[in-house]
């Protein structure tokens, strides 16, 4: 069983890899800047994914804060960009 | 920690970690394989949804369990994300419309309550 949730462990952290992977292929492909964004807001998703797994990995709780700043982080920077995209200024 | 932990939790976490990975690497995959921007937004709300919620459940599982109370602090990233996700979305979304507007590009929906396309004879073609 410990086998397992070690295999299980590696496993998810290699699916979370190649998802960042894919998602900054479309960063740096993508033709328009929506799709950077989009990429962008994945790539935040994905790291906290991968913190979560480390802190069950090493039984610690530091992950789970780091990963919870990255969350909020990530938010507010595709909002911000997001009104930039739309209307060329952040605060209106 | 982990060595005194029963078999059944190992069982349990280890199959919803590898659910969690599964649906990460589709939602990625379809970041980079479908073909359209209003395609391609569909695919992260895969992972932000159901892939971190099962990564979360089975951190709130084995840490509830190993250190033999409740541990429930993951509901925080579980909150912001579900309530960050969808206005993540529609932020994203009205500005790419907004953009694809003015730039007139093929792909951009059109304004409710228009015409589709004009029709030759002048009549309107819902």
């Amino acid at each position: 069983m410990m086998t397992l949730f070690i295999g299980a462990q590696y496993f998810a952290l290699a699916c979370f890899a190649l998802t960042m992977l894919f998602a900054m292929i479309r960063m740096l492909k993508g033709p328009t800047a929506q799709d950077r964004v989009l990429a962008l807001d994945v790539l935040y998703l994905s790291v906290a994914l991968t913190l979560l797994v480390l802190g069950i990995r090493f039984g610690h709780d530091v992950y789970f804060e780091v990963a919870l700043l990255i969350v909020f982080v990530g938010f507010v920077s595709t909002i911000a960009t997001a009104k930039f995209l739309m209307r060329g200024e952040v605060i209106e | 920690m982990v060595d005194d932990a029963p078999a059944w939790l190992l069982f349990i976490v280890s199959l919803l970690l590898i659910l969690g990975g599964v649906l990460a690497l589709t939602g990625g995959v379809g970041l980079l394989r479908l073909s359209n921007f209003y395609q391609r937004t569909h695919a992260p709300s895969l992972p932000a949804t159901l892939g971190i919620g099962c990564v979360l459940i089975a951190s709130m599982l084995f840490f509830s369990v190993t250190s033999g109370r409740f541990v429930l602090h993951e509901l925080l990233i579980t909150m912001a994300v579900l309530l960050s996700a969808p206005v993540t979305a529609m932020m994203l979304n009205r500005a790419a419309i907004e953009r694809d507007r003015r730039q007139y590009r093929e792909d951009a929906p059109v304004p409710p309550g228009r015409p589709i396309k004009a029709s030759p004879t002048g009549e309107r073609n819902e």
